[in-house]
Formats: C-alpha cells, sequence, structure tokens
C-alpha cells in the first residue's frame, strides 16, 4: 500500500487515489506536429525503470490533480506536487 | 547416447535404475561467438520461437539468452488460461492458431504440457454485456471458431458452486463458453519447448543477461548483444522479454508504446474438485480455476500504476478476493497459499506486437498485456516466421508497431490509448 503525499491534504492511503497516466509534457501547440511527432506524443513511451513522473487524482479527497516522482522498482516516493509547478528539489540528488 | 525420446518404454526401463540414469533434457552450453540468430529472453514465447525456427525454418545455430532461468519470469507467473474467443480479425486468426497448436502440442513436443480443454466460461451481468457478448459469439462462430451461449439454467449445471442467484450484487445472466479453450502446465511449456529446441541444435544460455545490442555503424542493422558472458554476434535478433520489452528495445534506441504494469495472481491451498472449467467475468475482470493438483487459481486486475516490482499491493488482494467470493460464496473459508505479481507490458491498444522493429535485423513480440500464455504457441511460430523470412506472416501482419502511426489500433476492448485500461 502507497503512501501518497497529496500536495494539498498531506499523506493519505493509495486507495484515496486514482492514477491517471505518465507526466508526459503536453505539446505547445498541437496544430503544428506532424504526424510522427504526434504518433511520439499520443502512444510512445519512455516507460523507465526506476523514477517516473505520473499524474494522480484525489478522488476521495480534493478532486485535485498532481504530479508523483515515484520508483517503479521499489515504489520509494520522492515527492509530489501540483501540476505546471517546478518540482520541489530533493534531498537525495545535487 | 541414451534415448531421448520419452515414452512407457524409457519410463519402464528407467524405472529398473530407480530413475538415476535419465538424460538431461537440455544441454547448458557455454555461448558460442557467433550465432546465424539469437533470442533474448527463456520464457515460453522466446523458446517457442526458437523451436519454429529450428523445427519449421531450418535455423539451427541459434541461441536463447536468459536472464535468469527458462520459464521464471512470466511464464512461471500467470493464471494459465488457454482460449481463443476474440473479436477482431487481427487478433482471432491469430488466437485460433495458437489454440491449434496447443491442441498438437504434447504430441510435438513428445513433451505433456497438460493441456486441459476444460472449456473457458465468460460471464454475462449486464444487458449490453450480453449484447456485447452475442456480438462476440456470432464473429467467433462466422470465423469456425467454437463457441456457445449459455444461459442460467446451463451455468448452473456446469458450476453446480457458482452463486448464479438473482439476487446477488450483480446478478450473472448469461455466459459465453468457449470448449476448446482451458488450461495448460505452465513449467511443462517452457521445459518442452527448451526439449525441443535443445533437440534441434538450438543453445540455451541461462544465467546470460543482454546488457547491450551492437549495431553496424555503417548499416545501422543489428551486428549483435553484449551480455554478462561476453560478446555475441548475430545479425538477427529476436526480443521476446514480456514486461522488461521498453528496456531490451532501448538497447537499439527504439521507444515502444508500451508501459510495464503489475498483475497478481493467486492460489489456494489445494481442497478437492469443484469447478469444472475456468471462469472469467468481465463485468469484474476476475477469473478463476481449480488446477489438476486441486489448489483454486484466481486472479484479477492490474494493480494500476507503472511498476517492475514484481510484488503486488493489498488493495487488489481485497478485490480480488471479493469478486471470488461473491461469484463462489463457498471459497470464504479457503486459505491462499500462495501470492504472485508479474510483470506485464501493456500497449497502448492492449494487443501485442510481433514484428519487425524500425532497425533492421531487430524483431519483437511483446505487448502482451496479460495474455501471453495462451499466445506462446502462436506468438514463437509468428515470430520464428517473422524472423526466418524477413516478413510478417499473414497471421501478424496486423500486429505490428507501424498500427500506432497508421492508426490502425486493435482495440479489442474499446479502451483507449491507455494501457493500464486495457
Amino acid at each position: 500500500m502507497l503512501l501518497i503525499p497529496c500536495p494539498w491534504c498531506g499523506p493519505r492511503d493509495e486507495t484515496e487515489f486514482v492514477y491517471g497516466e505518465a507526466a508526459i509534457q503536453r505539446p505547445a501547440d498541437p496544430h503544428a506536429l506532424s504526424d510522427a511527432e504526434w504518433t511520439e506524443h499520443l502512444y510512445f513511451r519512455d516507460n523507465p525503470k526506476g523514477d517516473h513522473r505520473e499524474f494522480w487524482f484525489h478522488r476521495v479527497g480534493c478532486h485535485r490533480w498532481f504530479v508523483l516522482e515515484r520508483n517503479t522498482v521499489t515504489h520509494a516516493i520522492a515527492g509530489a506536487w501540483p501540476p505546471g509547478e517546478a518540482p520541489p528539489r530533493r534531498k537525495d540528488k545535487a | 547416447m541414451p534415448c531421448r525420446r520419452y515414452s512407457i518404454w524409457a519410463l519402464a526401463r528407467n524405472a529398473l535404475s530407480n530413475h538415476e540414469r535419465w538424460p538431461k533434457a537440455w544441454r547448458s552450453p557455454e555461448p558460442k561467438p557467433a550465432y546465424d540468430a539469437l533470442i533474448v529472453g527463456g520464457g515460453g514465447h522466446g523458446l517457442a520461437a526458437a523451436y519454429y525456427l529450428a523445427k519449421l525454418h531450418g535455423l539451427t545455430d541459434i541461441a536463447v539468452l536468459e536472464r535468469g532461468w527458462i520459464g521464471g519470469g512470466n511464464t512461471g507467473r500467470n493464471t494459465t488460461i488457454v482460449r481463443s474467443n476474440y473479436l477482431l480479425d487481427e487478433n482471432a486468426p491469430f488466437y485460433e492458431h495458437s489454440l491449434k497448436l496447443w491442441e498438437g502440442l504434447a504430441q510435438d513436443l513428445n513433451y505433456n504440457v497438460m493441456f486441459s480443454q476444460r472449456k473457458v466460461v465468460n460471464t454475462c451481468h449486464t444487458a449490453g454485456e450480453r449484447e456485447a457478448t452475442m456480438r462476440r459469439y456470432n464473429s467467433m462462430r462466422l470465423r469456425g471458431i467454437d463457441a456457445e451461449f449459455l444461459s442460467r439454467e446451463d451455468l448452473a449445471q456446469i458450476e453446480p458452486a457458482m452463486n448464479l442467484s438473482p439476487a446477488s450484487r450483480f446478478p450473472v445472466l448469461c455466459a459465453l463458453a468457449q470448449p476448446r479453450g482451458g488450461s495448460a502446465r505452465h513449467d511443462a511449456v517452457a521445459w518442452g519447448y527448451a526439449r525441443g529446441a535443445d533437440a534441434h541444435g538450438v543453445d540455451i544460455i541461462q544465467n546470460c543477461e543482454v546488457t547491450g545490442i551492437d549495431r553496424d555503424p555503417v548499416s545501422g542493422a543489428v551486428a549483435g548483444v553484449q551480455t554478462t558472458r561476453g560478446a555475441i554476434k548475430a545479425p538477427k535478433i529476436g526480443i521476446a522479454v514480456a514486461g522488461h520489452s521498453s528496456q531490451v528495445a532501448a538497447m537499439a534506441c527504439v521507444r515502444l508504446p508500451i508501459e510495464s504494469h503489475l498483475l497478481q495472481a493467486f492460489v489456494s491451498e489445494p481442497v478437492k474438485p469443484f469447478l469444472n472449467t475456468v471462469v472469467s467475468t468481465g463485468a469484474a475482470h476476475f477469473y478463476i480455476s481449480q488446477t489438476d493438483k486441486g489448489e483454486v487459481l484466481l486472479g484479477g486486475e492490474l494493480d494500476g500504476y507503472n511498476s517492475y516490482s514484481q510484488r503486488g499491493t493489498l488493495p487488489k488482494v481485497q478485490e480480488v478476493v471479493a469478486n471470488a467470493t461473491e461469484m463462489f460464496p463457498r471459497l470464504g473459508r479457503l486459505r491462499f497459499m500462495r501470492q504472485w505479481a508479474g510483470v506485464m507490458d501493456m500497449t497502448m491498444d492492449g494487443s501485442p506486437i510481433i514484428g519487425k522493429l524500425p532497425v533492421p535485423g531487430l524483431y519483437m513480440s511483446g505487448g502482451w498485456c496479460y495474455g501471453g500464455f495462451k499466445a506462446t504457441p502462436g506468438s514463437g511460430w509468428c515470430l520464428a516466421w517473422t524472423m526466418a523470412k524477413d516478413e510478417p506472416h499473414e497471421l501478424n501482419a496486423g500486429l505490428n508497431l507501424e498500427r500506432f502511426r497508421t492508426g490502425r489500433m486493435v482495440d479489442e476492448k474499446g479502451a483507449g490509448p491507455f494501457p493500464k485500461a486495457h
């Protein structure tokens, strides 16, 4: 069971949340994308074995989306922050 | 050289020597510096590909490279359901071909894979589901695939232990059944293919992790692999590594439309036989069968977020158990014996990718989305064909990587581009 630190509500059980998807950067101007770039954005993922940034939704809490950085092997959570904001500095990384 | 073929005579002869003189089922050779082709991944799919490459395409100077031990990955982490009740043109003929290979597999391999065609039953709980299921039934029958539409009364005959009460939370309305579907023994599939491939001269190299893919600096084609046991040259490389497809493809700078997710499964303590078929329900995404040893084998949905951890989380255990006791109330007092989680390579449309990758000489069979076990023979057969001829067979032509660029998705469930939704 994950203990997820919602940026607004604090640490809560995993069961209160819904996983969204990988926190990919939305294209600034979708109309400017080529077919190949659009395909890459829609379907292709890095799928890292390690730190992964992802969108979560606090379904039975504040009903807000946020970005979570979580390790996909150990499930250790490095931090959570509101979407659009810069991630807080990690203590284990310079 | 002792006789390698298994038969009642071999059994009798070896009984006389206390079963101490059985030959090893496959060799453990040192890797050679070069092969005609390499298969990365010694699970059922990789071993099947090697077997069919050697047997049907005459490519015998090949090796299977396995990081751990053969069959120790997802081949040993699934619920062993075999069926071909698919709807779409790209999927149904492929899975039906695979099912036909299953039907002759024990004889072909001279190895008992314990394939048991005990019928796969999929229950419907809503009117909408009933209509979708009827459409699937008709589609299957039109393709010549066996299917039965079962009423609640039929179900009561087949599975007397099932909760068919109209007062239950989500009452069962009817079911789709595939009589030729069933289950097989997972280890025997890996071992049988390994033994068969080895007999055709394939080198099976265990404890050999691929750490890099070498490419020709001029043409860009694959030239070989770097492994923990040295470099091995080969002009053709097939990837069959299940949940780690993204990592191995990335060694050749190929990105895939895949995310890795966890799927849990459970077996209970063994009890006397009470389940006759493999039962699944689409409404709650739950499936259950009873093994030949008497254990109740069950599983449910993905854990829900990207992971390579091979351990499940508790909320899903609760969900699966709730489904189990709702459908089979008598399971309430049963105890679990084992639980495990496998790493599933979930594609963006829920269908696999078998074919060429955009690097000459590189092929893959992956993205099996927790439906890989039933596909083992068909996947190996199609990967072997594609590697031998450098073009896909018509059975796997639609299951290519290009479909994500052209928009020809094979979305069986209609769930959209979300790997966790399939």
